[in-house]
């Protein structure tokens, strides 16, 4: 369902309306080859690591961040062995790490925005590396880069190796309630739906008014109001339509996930590698045995 | 203004998670006594609608920039502020594991800074009032800016307390502040004027739509368990972050320090020590890599001399981890990448 989805969509919908849409809206959430629909795709596959009950990946993800964030300040390269959980997760889910690291670039801009000030406000030196002296400043910023790329991948990565339905039913079974749920289950289905009645008006407003035409106040509402009656209207109709074929909420699965010994075992092995990784810094005991001792 | 996981300590990111959570909760329960057939689609559909909205944007005269809708407030005004705190919730988890916006552990802060503003406080006690029937006018005008407003100022300063509290940013409290803050007015104001436009549109197109749905079962002092609601997450964020803040070396009080520059000799031992927690485990720095400083570096005695030795190990063991897991990662890839789709 996931491919045809996406194929239709990439025939018909955004691809075609791709003049008007863009000259109207400002697509920084890549919805388009780089979006959701290639998430869609990553997450609709069968392998065992997509099959694995969700809750277990939801609590090895929470538990992964948890020890990144508790992690002092100036910590850098203890962080290191941490990008091993990531880059598996991708490796056994056959997601490739670029399409990942370019979401991360994208998002960064904030992490960035507020890291950047602490070169300047901690200016002690406090590292020398080949003679340049390096301040605790440019370390903590350093550091809160790699939190910032260990945390989101890992985000990223939980959905693309589980696919957006196996993980709102996990997040079900672990006690999230159901409307919310069920709100993330639509708000998904939706998704593409609003953005093709999107880029329907687009099309329109380009037609009329020429492609680089700006858009006044005025021009706005009505704009964004067609495109709220319009989506409620759709929305309506689908669930009708859900509703009737037996809709209730609740998902029924072909093959439910059941909570197997390997499960426990990705779960108990994880746990075990963060703590040995937060408790000896494997990265620094390398280095040393390298470059022989360095005391 | 979504909080980072890379700026939080696991602390405030509980803290926010068991508060959101909690509200979640709440809500929850609260939405299940008004959902019906017309409920359930437009939530849903709602929070996609704010995805798209979020792309279409107005150009502001005389200025070049342009803006666009923020959602919480429009969410509120045509859900009630219950199942706008749900949609908003939703709205931020997709964007949290889509499009890497926030973090995960920073997702219950988020959900508290975007959400419970605009839905609990925004809403109710500015848009409500003043808002009421009117079409237009100055009133209405008011009470969509002024509520996006605040709004936006009360999640942006929770932004910067949250920040301040984790102490993974050196950013000052008071400077922080005063980034944020000015940033987030004329944000508040772009978005209460791109509010009020949809809503005056769709006042005129389709009058019924407005209006949160109303609960006939509802009792009338449902207004006083809110108070009581707010009061207690107040309490919550008060009481227990602050107590965080105190007990964990790495808050406020160390931005504080830093505000009043860090050589003071005043607070010395509380220097040291913390200068001697950082030693113990930052990894560049491992405990016997230091040489004894020099005297004549002696009011600053308590920075540790930088050792090349030890840094250059560091850096070149995090260079080599990275690489092996890539390796491993790579090694252990799926064979035959399996491009069956699950139907």
């Amino acid at each position: 369902m996931a491919v045809e989805s996406e194929g239709a969509v990439e025939n018909n919908g955004v691809v075609r309306t791709a003049m008007g849409f863009g000259s109207i809206m400002n697509n920084s959430y890549g919805i388009g080859r780089m979006g959701i629909w290639r998430m869609d795709e990553m997450g609709g596959q069968a392998t065992p690591l997509h099959r694995m009950d969700a809750r277990i990946k939801i609590l090895t993800v929470f538990i992964f961040i948890g020890f990144v964030m508790s992690f002092p300040r100036y910590e850098i390269s203890a962080l290191m062995p941490f990008f091993l959980f990531p880059l598996v997760l991708m490796g056994r889910a056959g997601i490739p790490p670029s399409y990942i690291f370019k979401k991360v670039l994208i998002a960064s801009p904030f992490a960035l925005a507020v890291g950047i000030f602490n070169p300047w406000l901690d200016p002690a030196p406090m590292i020398r590396v080949g003679g340049i002296f390096v301040s605790g400043g440019w370390l903590s910023f350093l550091s809160i880069l790699i939190r910032f790329s260990l945390t989101v991948s890992v985000a990223l990565t939980l959905l693309a190796c589980t696919g957006i339905q196996r993980l709102c039913d996990g997040m079900g079974r672990m006690g999230v309630p159901q409307v919310l749920v069920v709100q993330l289950q639509l708000l998904y289905r939706y998704l593409f739906v609003v953005v093709e009645e999107g880029g329907r008006l687009g099309r329109g407003l380009a037609l009329r008014a020429g492609p680089r035409s700006r858009i006044t106040l005025r021009t706005y509402g009505a704009l964004v109001g067609h495109l709220l009656l319009r989506s409620l209207d759709r929305a309506q109709r689908v669930y009708q339509a859900m509703a009737s074929r037996g809709y209730t909420g609740e998902t029924r699965m072909m093959h439910p996930p059941v909570l197997r010994r390997v499960d426990l075992l990705f779960l108990v092995g994880w746990v075990l590698f963060f703590g040995v990784a937060r408790y000896w810094n494997l990265a620094g005991q390398m280095g040393r045995l390298l470059i022989g001792g360095g005391r | 203004m979504h909080m980072a996981d890379a700026l939080m300590s696991p602390a405030v990111g509980g803290v926010m998670w068991a508060i959101s959570g909690g509200l979640l909760a709440w809500c929850s329960r609260q939405v299940r006594r008004l959902l019906n057939d017309r409920m359930i689609p437009m939530m849903g559909v709602l929070g996609a609608f704010i995805f798209a909205a979020q792309m279409i944007n107005f150009s502001i005269p005389g200025t070049g920039s342009s803006g666009h809708l923020g959602g919480g407030l429009i969410l509120a005004a045509l859900l009630g502020p219950y199942a706008a705190f749900i949609v908003i919730a939703s709205v931020l988890t997709v964007q949290a594991l889509f499009f890497a916006d926030g973090g995960l552990l920073a997702l219950g802060c988020n959900i508290f800074n975007l959400g419970f503003f605009p839905a609990f406080v925004a809403y109710p006690l500015i848009y409500k009032p003043l808002v009421k029937s009117t079409q237009g006018g100055l009133r209405f005008w008011m009470g969509a800016i002024g509520a996006a407003v605040v709004g936006l100022q009360l999640g942006a300063f929770c932004v910067v307390l949250e920040t301040t509290l984790s102490g993974i940013s050196d950013l000052p409290f008071s400077t922080f502040v005063w980034m944020m803050l000015p940033i987030h007015l004329a944000i508040g104001v772009v978005e209460g004027v791109a509010t009020g436009a949809v809503v005056l549109f769709v006042l005129k197109a389709r009058p019924g739509l407005l209006g949160e749905p109303v609960d006939s079962a509802t009792p009338p002092g449902g207004g006083r368990k809110v108070i009581i609601g707010l009061l207690a997450a107040t309490l919550i964020v008060g009481g227990v972050v602050s107590w965080f803040a105190s007990t964990h070396p790495d808050g406020l009080e160390w931005a504080m320090a830093k505000v009043k520059g860090k050589n003071t000799l005043e607070s010395q031992a509380g220097m040291s020590e913390k200068l001697a927690d950082i030693q113990a485990t930052t990894a560049f720095l491992p405990d016997y890599g230091f040489k004894k400083s020099e005297p004549s570096q002696g009011e600053s005695s308590s920075w540790p001399a930088p050792s090349a030795g030890t840094s250059v190990s560091g850096l070149v063991g995090g260079l080599l981890t990275l690489v092996l897991a890539v390796g491993a990662g790579w090694l252990l890839r799926a064979k035959g990448r399996s491009k069956t789709m699950e139907s």
